[in-house]
């Protein structure tokens, strides 16, 4: 186990951090975009329950980018919904079913709606929605480089924030690759989505799975949402949803696999997700073998500037 | 420059152009200016010890009280960046060898406090066998708190950072020795001693090299998330650091016996690394702000 502390797969984050083996199984979020119809239950859901200000709540900030207002996940957005409007592919059966279709079994549902042409030529559009929120990732860049131990991982095998440690150094907000957590302006601190830690330890689900009202927010044990997710991207494919990929699901990826995963209809970064991202301290051992190297080169410097001998034969002494 | 053909054109969809990372919260000039003083201090104290190996008293000294103010100053730079500075001393609740902060900040708190009794010592003239023990050791932590910043940034998401670990380092030691060499011209200016100047002349030469080394290999690299270090204002500031670096280097191999010449070496020496510095923060600041470099640099990896 010791050799995936950085990166690669790991079985038991919370066993890593030090909890004992009693602690409660990893949970995670399962967000299938393919049936989120863009209401912001969530946000709002997660606004409510923890509490976050908005000072700019008087200001009414239109950002021109479909019906999203919100723009992206920050200190006081720990639920973000995207809207994307855009050409279906033409391969897709998104080109040819209309919008909250059932298939013949009566049990395939999809959100993005399709206007234009029904016999798959170009013109057919649609519209995907998809609510983003912090991956709890099992390689964790933000808990890595925090220097308080403000973040820690908790027992439920997610990472939070001590709001009473920590004292917004803000490294955690350049090393996340996803550009989640940030520092709250006027506060100092960084903050992020919990996953309701509070709610958790209630016994209760997050206030934004909570809520939305398609199930496109799906909260449970992370391996139960792994074998869920894989079933409902197999029920698009065959219906012919070529374009559905599961997101962040795989223990073999850059993070170690995220404890918060998605379905996506289309590529990560039409959701302005990156597309392959890599923990930075996986990397580690190497930047430290360089900043070694670089600290013998200032001693190294500083001795040879004062051996008088390789002044003489350089250029024939000072004085 | 043919070697940007490798680069393949960017064709790639984004969010409304909207970055994927968040853009850093480091500023200016707070983090240019701890990492200039952190190499200044780190390399001087080095130089302190060096010319007390050679019996220069004025450069120990000046060693001694350089490394001395600017690890205090580096220090208050770094807690005024904090979004709670009240709460600096939770750096050291931990230590972390994953978190680059965490390591730096016990280098930090050691450095300052060996150089502060060093200084100490020095300027009092009482308990100077302590002086020189503290002052040996901060030759170990010197080196230390020079080169650990290129960690600090390498392990960020940021690709300008994360991409050049290996350049990042070894500008940043570069750095402290053209920054020690500055305190050292100053020194040997003010002594009046031509005999002092000459180690800081070398100092010059030894730390341009470096330096300057380190920042052309920055600019020669092909790769995407290398490209603020070659256009735009980064890049722009970056060669501006090299030449100015450059310069001062030239001007520190006249400097023989001209005070003039010394104080100008020295000017265009610290102006060159903190110049770097800069460059250094704002290519950050660039590969951050637009999605392609992200998904471009994990493009390429995945191929």
């Amino acid at each position: 186990m010791t050799s995936n502390r950085l990166s690669g797969p790991l079985d038991d984050v919370s066993a890593d951090a030090g909890y004992p083996n009693d602690h409660p199984t990893r949970v995670g979020f399962f967000t299938d975009t393919s049936v989120c119809i863009g209401c912001k239950a969530c946000e709002v859901a997660c606004k409510e329950w923890n509490g976050l200000p908005d000072p700019e709540a008087d200001l009414l900030t239109l950002t021109g980018m479909s019906y999203d207002n919100t723009g992206a996940l920050g200190s006081q957005s720990w639920r973000h919904v995207a809207f994307i409007e855009q050409a279906a592919p033409p391969a897709s059966a998104l080109s040819r079913e209309s919008a909250l279709s059932r298939d013949e079994d009566g049990d395939l549902i999809i959100s993005a709606l399709v206007d234009g042409s029904a016999d798959g030529d170009s013109g057919a559009t649609r519209w995907l929605m998809a609510s983003d929120v912090c991956k709890h990732c099992t390689h964790a860049g933000c808990l890595d480089v925090c220097p308080t131990g403000a973040l820690v991982r908790t027992e439920f095998g997610t990472v939070i924030v001590q709001p009473d440690v920590c004292n917004g150094c803000a490294y955690c907000v350049s090393a996340c690759p996803f550009g989640v957590i940030d520092r709250r302006e006027g506060d100092g601190r960084a903050w992020k989505c919990t996953m309701c830690y509070d709610r958790l330890r209630g016994g209760l689900e997050p206030a934004c799975a909570k809520a939305c009202p398609t199930d496109s927010i799906q909260f449970g044990p992370l391996d139960e949402l792994r074998v869920t997710a894989q079933a409902r991207l197999d029920e698009l494919h065959a219906a012919g949803v070529s374009e559905a990929r599961l997101y962040g699901a795989d223990p073999d990826d850059g993070i170690g696999g995220a404890g918060a995963f998605f379905l996506l209809l289309d590529e990560p970064e039409v959701y302005g997700l990156p597309p392959d991202p890599v923990v930075t301290t996986k990397d580690l051992p190497s930047m430290w073998r360089w900043a070694g190297i670089a600290a013998g080169v200032v001693a190294a410097g500083v001795i040879a500037a004062f051996s008088e001998g390789w002044a003489e034969r350089v250029k024939g002494g000072a004085s | 420059m043919t070697e940007q053909l490798t680069v393949p054109p960017a064709d790639f969809a984004s969010y409304y152009g909207r970055p994927i990372l968040k853009v850093t919260r480091w500023r200016e000039p707070h983090l240019p200016a701890y990492l200039f003083l952190g190499e200044l201090s780190g390399a001087a104290a080095v130089l302190g010890v060096a010319a007390a190996a050679r019996r220069r008293p004025a450069l120990v000294r000046a060693g001694r009280l350089v490394a001395a103010a600017a690890a205090q100053a580096g220090a208050a730079f770094l807690t005024a960046e904090l979004g709670r500075p009240e709460r600096f001393h939770n750096m050291l609740r931990v230590a972390k060898p994953t978190s680059p902060m965490s390591m730096g900040s016990w280098i930090l708190v050691s450095h300052s406090g060996l150089t502060a009794a060093a200084a100490a010592s020095s300027v009092t003239g009482r308990l100077d066998g302590i002086g020189s023990a503290a002052a040996a050791a901060s030759a170990v932590t010197g080196p230390l708190l020079a080169a650990y910043p290129g960690v600090l940034l390498a392990n960020t998401a940021v690709p300008a950072w994360h991409t050049a670990h290996r350049e990042l380092p070894v500008l940043f030691a570069g750095g402290a020795l053209t920054a020690a060499a500055a305190a050292g011209l100053v020194a040997g200016a003010l002594s009046g001693d031509p005999a002092d100047l000459g180690p800081a002349r070398r100092l010059a030469l030894i730390g341009a090299a470096v330096e300057g080394a380190a920042e052309f290999a920055l600019e020669r690299r092909t790769d995407i998330a290398t490209e603020p270090y070659r256009e735009g204002q980064s890049a722009m500031m970056l060669r501006g650091a090299r030449l100015t670096t450059a310069l001062g280097a030239a001007v520190a191999l006249g400097a023989r016996r001209s005070r003039l010449a010394a104080l100008t070496s020295a000017s265009l020496l610290a102006g060159g690394g903190l110049l770097a510095k800069y460059a250094v923060l704002r290519a950050g600041v660039a590969s951050a702000k637009d999605p392609k470099y992200v998904v471009q640099t994990q493009r390429d990896a995945k191929t």
